[in-house]
């Protein structure tokens, strides 16, 4: 078989290959993504056509108060959950990897095992668990604040609360990949440690921690972008209220599109989260991988 | 020695009680599912005394529970396995050959992490309804189709494989499908079952999508059906419970029985391991 045959079989071949995923991330993917570029210039509907309006929808945003009052409810929750998720994560992903056989395995399970329910049935779970009149927890909410809470019900409680609902469902994620970052460090360098006298304190901060970086910087991207995309729990559990004090963006993007039939509006909406997440993402691997060079 | 042994014990005793606490709103779905809606209300004990099956076999005759396990099931398969063949031919396509824009549609894959796929669920209901599928499984199914973790850690795998095993087969007069099916996927079962799992997970649990696409509820996936109940049932927390414990079994009961498949996927899916 000549050289220029067996080219061509192989290019044949290579397009018979790619040619379902292509066209499928091509029609439902890529065309979409355009789709929404173009629709948050017009005046569209959610179905039908619209008339194209150059910037208006995003000049309408910068004076929407709502969408102010939205970005300001994501970057709340964000600051709820990020952070205090990885840092939960950490020392769990350090108490269980301390375990040994079937107790390190029974642990991991527990901690994991929400991460695999579907969301619906985490809140259906934790309504009732912070049910106003009958729920397990009012007790311990009324020692602490002197009568029972309906805390999705509550501006200043709502958000918070969905937070741990969330920081419940999805920190097994991060327990198990920090996890895996732990037993990638050599025993050895703690064995090394430990003959020169080193306390755990300081076996942590020198080795441990600066070993792990790369993971936790990695879990604190995904939470950062995961939270981001908030809709689920707060649609479930509070529906945007008390107040408009739970809702976020994709609230609003699907308020707009779906019970306001909005559609261009709406796209205007989805850009900027779209952009928010690009640009606040690659800022921060950035600024997590510098941090972690100067260690 | 045995202050060190006192030590972790008492170490293991701690973190067990904490795993407890955190399984804990699980355990009390559980023991609410199992009384009766009369003691709920008047006594809240924590221990799970009464085995009162009534609210599951109500849920199971009143709700449409069973429809929208096999709306669940049906998309979830279907998006499982046409995802992990699309995927895995396209990974083999950037890995082992050469064509002109290969290295472009590389890019594109791995680019499209950045995509907030809610950013296009506008567009992709649009889409939907121009197609006439709004309201049908393959209506559910089709966005759900673009997981580009899937090309990506195939393509890792593959690349790992030594040339000369292509070699043998190709001498043998094997063409590249051959290659694919007989030598890299039999090669890469263990990542084929993690990937399966996970892909499978995210789609039976799926709930802003499906929640859209369809409206009704006959055509209900598991996670957008029970939402429904919740509001016809009124107040009656057994029952709730029981909906919400039938709801999540399979992947409760799937992921104690692969347990180590899932953890696995979730680390490999990560790029943290593999």
């Amino acid at each position: 078989m000549s050289l220029a045959k067996r080219r061509r079989r192989e290019m044949r071949a290579a397009f018979l290959m790619i040619a379902p995923f292509v066209s499928v991330f091509a029609l439902f993917f890529l065309y979409p993504t355009l789709k929404v570029v173009a629709l948050s210039f017009t005046d569209a509907p959610l179905i039908g056509e619209g008339n194209w309006v150059g910037l208006a929808n995003y000049a309408k945003l910068l004076g929407d108060r709502l969408f102010y009052t939205s970005i300001t409810n994501n970057l709340y929750f964000v600051a709820l959950t990020v952070v205090p998720t990885t840092v939960i994560a950490l020392l769990i992903a350090l108490s269980v990897s301390r375990l040994k056989g079937r107790m390190q395995a029974l642990v991991l399970t527990l901690f994991f095992l929400p991460y695999v329910l579907p969301v619906s049935v985490v809140t259906m779970i934790w309504a009732w668990m912070f049910d106003f009149q009958f729920g397990i927890l009012q007790p311990l909410i009324a020692t602490i604040t002197g009568k029972p809470v309906p805390v999705f019900k509550n501006p200043h409680w709502v958000m918070p609360m969905i937070a741990v609902v969330t920081i419940w469902w999805t920190n097994g994620f991060n327990v198990l990949l920090l996890i895996a970052g732990l037993r990638n460090i050599p025993a050895d360098l703690y064995e090394a440690a430990a003959l020169d006298g080193a306390t755990p304190w300081q076996r942590f901060w020198r080795i441990t921690w600066p070993l792990l970086w790369p993971i936790t910087a990695l879990v604190l991207t995904l939470q950062l972008i995961l939270q981001l995309k908030l809709f689920d729990q707060v649609y479930l559990l509070s529906k945007g209220g008390p107040f408009n004090q739970s809702y976020v963006v994709l609230m609003q993007m699907y308020r707009e599109a779906f019970q306001l039939n909005h559609g261009g509006y709406a796209s205007a909406i989805a850009m900027v989260l779209f952009l928010f997440i690009v640009v606040l993402s690659v800022l921060q691997f950035q600024l997590l991988r510098i941090r972690g060079m100067r260690k | 020695m045995t202050a060190k042994r006192a030590r972790n014990a008492a170490f293991s005793g701690i973190i067990l009680i904490a795993a407890a606490i955190w399984i804990f709103p699980l355990y009390w779905a559980l023991t609410t599912s199992l009384r009766s809606e009369n003691r709920i209300v008047s006594d809240a004990g924590v221990l799970m005394d009464e085995l009162n099956f009534s609210a599951y076999t109500s849920v199971l005759s009143t709700s449409k529970l069973p429809i929208w396990y096999l709306n669940s099931v049906a998309t979830s398969v279907i998006i499982t396995a046409i995802v992990l063949i699309t995927g895995m031919m396209c990974a083999y396509a950037l890995s082992q050959l050469r064509f002109p824009g290969r290295k472009v549609l590389y890019l594109v894959v791995v680019g499209s992490f950045m995509v907030p796929v809610p950013a296009l669920y506008v567009a992709q209901f649009v889409l939907m309804s121009d197609l006439r599928l709004v309201n049908s499984w393959w209506g559910i199914i089709l966005p759900q189709l673009i997981v580009p973790v899937v090309v990506i850690v195939y393509k890792q795998f593959f690349d790992a494989i030594p040339k000369e095993m292509r070699e043998a087969v190709l001498l043998d007069g094997g063409g590249e499908f051959t290659l694919l099916f007989k030598l890299y996927l039999p090669l890469n079962w263990g990542i084929t079952a993690a990937l399966a799992i996970i892909t499978f997970i995210s789609a039976w649990n799926n709930f802003f999508w499906p929640f859209l696409v369809v409206t009704s509820e006959d055509m209900m996936t598991i996670p957008v059906g029970i939402t429904q109940v919740n509001d016809a049932f009124g107040v009656a927390y057994a029952r709730m419970m029981a909906l919400a414990l039938l709801a999540a079994g399979p992947v409760i009961v799937g992921y104690l029985i692969f347990q180590k498949r899932v953890t696995e996927a979730v680390m490999i899916s990560a790029g943290v391991k593999g």
